[in-house]
């Protein structure tokens, strides 16, 4: 066996790898390329049987056990590596200042009653809560229950609990270290002005923004090659609305209507008698302060920003201040 | 609004754990199912690879007509049910005119596709034409000893490739301590041109021999079968990098309450609380049996039982 030394043998696989050996390139029938590579494959075995007989067996019921040793291949993994549980903001405070965890007793002896009971959970040893009368301070009011603060004092300490413990879960959750059996669920809807859920895109939304999308070429998306389903875009187009043609005699209700409309907007822009009060005593507030802030001023400057006070009236204080400024 | 979702009980919770990313990982599952269309051959093929590797593999029966691999939308699927079933290796059928009796072997990584090779199978035999003496058939689950063979499989990349999706595929668990007694079957794989490879299953016969190793003897048991490389994807860098990534050993964790003892092997201990036989609960609630009843009973036999024998002597 002179080529032994150049097999590849991976005990950890029970793998033997002959890289050696060429077939001949015309192969002979079927039965004879069997064979031979039978008999090639026994050989390889053989070695790594010798090889596995020769490790330190043990004796157990079943018969002689050995130890492979790991396989020399690597394979890639199935999963990624696990990443190490991230501390929560307790442990990050608690390394910090160096406090310990020190191992408790299950049973504490509780002073009351003489006897072993449990350090936490029902009947728990020296408890405080477990007395039937409290005593009612100079300064409570009357009329308070103390047992009822009790109550809510512990549901507000359960949900601080409940509170501390969904931020640690979601910083995990962000650093990708949740434990394995824990999974976040988004179920009720977000409230306003807090990081909202993400939502998944409906398929009408999405035909929408496509649509909209589509309609930012210079041919405004009308000769686009569509694709195979989309639909063609269905934005309302604004349609001139023509009145019907006949309607009895002379002006129609349609038309009247129309007509009163246009001429009632007219009017009441320039007429003085239909006053929006609040509009009005805004108006006069501006121009009140406009003649407070020109007094030592030219009038020159005050006719230039005479147009401007209509649209300083939309503007925040913000920009009040900053055409004061520029003055 | 986020909402914490914990299993309900136990057994989820093992499940769970058993599928979280471990330092040691699992066995590889294997996933075999099939395509639209499947030629006889192919569906035998796909059945006794399933119980070659019986235990450690899913076969699905349905059809499954979105799975294309190779093809860019075509992978989903797959990538769905290796989540699903856990299962990291897939074996995938199909049968088509321009390429008959075709397989599909594929590794995932994360639950996303990490390589695949396609290969064609010809001149298959399966496992119920080999005759053979039944004492050799080797046992479900055993660890198989794989031999490799050929130049083909060092300088033909696809043939490399393929040899280590072979490896994967058919080495089953990685065991520390084997019985040698079980020992019972062979893969030899040869590289017979640039991309073909005769596969072959072999069980062993252990002969004697003048040494400690006793002398081997391959007999064809199981399918035969020729595999002709058509397409192979190998895996991007950075995926392959991320994959082969390993730890050094960390110290393993030290486990409660067992103990290793030199004569008498491992040893566990349990603690069991004191019972208080006084004091349990009797649950035979019938009312002959009742402690009150029984003591009155008593009482009262000792005065009745006298009459009782006058009766019977007076007969």
């Amino acid at each position: 066996m002179e080529n032994e030394a150049q097999f590849t043998v991976d005990l950890g696989n029970l793998m033997c790898f002959n890289p050696h050996h060429h077939f001949p390139s015309k192969p002979s029938s079927r039965e004879e390329l069997v064979k031979e590579c039978l008999e090639k494959g026994t050989e390889l075995v053989q070695i790594i049987a010798n090889n596995l007989f020769n490790l330190p067996s043990t004796e157990s019921v079943d018969g002689p056990l050995i130890k492979l040793p790991p396989p020399t291949t690597r394979l890639p993994r199935e999963k990624p590596l696990p990443k190490p549980k991230a501390p929560t903001k307790w442990e990050e405070f608690a390394k910090a200042r160096g406090i310990k965890n020190r191992k408790k007793d299950k049973l504490v002896l509780d002073d009351q009653s003489g006897t072993w009971k449990r350090r936490y959970g029902y009947d728990r040893a020296n408890d405080e809560e477990n007395i039937p009368i409290i005593e009612a301070k100079m300064t409570d009011e009357p009329g308070f229950d103390p047992f009822a603060k009790r109550l809510s004092d512990k549901k507000n300490r359960v949900e601080k609990q409940e509170k501390n413990r969904m931020q640690n879960l979601k910083q995990a959750a962000k650093l990708g270290n949740l434990p394995s059996h824990v999974q976040l669920a988004a179920t009720a809807l977000p409230i306003t002005g807090t990081q909202a859920a993400p939502k998944k895109a409906s398929k009408h939304d999405l035909g929408k923004v496509a649509g909209i999308a589509v309609t930012a070429t210079a041919s405004g998306g009308k000769f686009d090659k569509k694709l195979q389903g989309e639909k063609p875009a269905q934005q309302p187009k604004k349609f001139r609305k023509f009145l019907p043609v006949a309607e009895g005699t002379g002006i129609g209700s349609q038309e009247r209507s129309q007509t009163e409309r246009i001429l009632n907007s007219l009017i009441s822009k320039n007429s003085h008698e239909i006053l929006n009060v609040d509009k009005a005593i805004s108006m006069y507030n501006v121009k009140k302060e406009k003649r407070k802030n020109q007094k030592g001023k030219s009038s020159s400057t005050s006719s230039k920003l005479k147009p401007k006070t209509k649209p300083q009236k939309k503007f925040s204080k913000k920009g009040s201040s900053k055409t004061e400024k520029a003055k | 609004m986020l909402k914490v979702k914990t299993p309900r009980n136990h057994r989820v919770r093992r499940e769970l754990e058993k599928r979280a990313p471990k330092l040691v990982e699992n066995g590889k599952k294997t996933l075999i199912l099939h395509g639209t269309k499947t030629s006889a051959v192919l569906n035998e093929v796909l059945k006794e690879i399933y119980h070659l590797k019986k235990g450690k593999a899913v076969k699905f029966s349905r059809k499954n007509e979105n799975i294309k691999p190779f093809e860019n939308g075509g992978e989903t699927s797959l990538e769905f049910f290796s989540m699903k079933t856990d299962c990291s290796i897939f074996v995938y059928g199909s049968h088509s005119k321009k390429r008959p009796d075709n397989l599909v072997i594929g590794r995932t990584y994360d639950h996303h596709i990490y390589d695949l090779v396609e290969v064609g199978v010809e001149n298959f035999k399966p496992m119920e034409s080999f005759k053979y003496d039944k004492k050799l058939a080797p046992l479900v689950g055993s660890k198989p000893m794989i031999a490799f063979i050929g130049e083909g499989f060092e300088n033909v990349e696809e043939l490399k490739h393929f040899k280590e999706v072979l490896l994967d595929l058919l080495r089953g668990e990685v065991v520390e301590n084997l019985n040698l007694v079980g020992l019972d079957r062979v893969y030899v794989c040869t590289a017979i041109s640039s991309n073909r490879v005769f596969l072959s299953h072999c069980g062993l016969r252990l002969k004697k021999s003048g040494t400690k190793v006793p002398r081997m003897e391959l007999v064809e048991v199981g399918p035969s079968m020729d595999l002709v490389v058509r397409r192979h994807r190998l895996p991007n860098e950075s995926l392959k990098k991320a994959a082969m990534k390993t730890v050094r050993d960390q110290p393993k964790k030290k486990v409660k309450n067992v103990s290793d003892d030199a004569v008498e092997g491992k040893i566990g201990k349990i603690y069991i609380p004191d019972q208080k036989v006084g004091e349990m609960a009797v649950i035979d609630k019938s009312k002959g049996v009742k402690r009150e009843r029984r003591e009155a009973k008593l009482k009262k036999g000792d005065q009745g039982h006298a009459s009782k024998k006058q009766k019977e002597d007076s007969t």
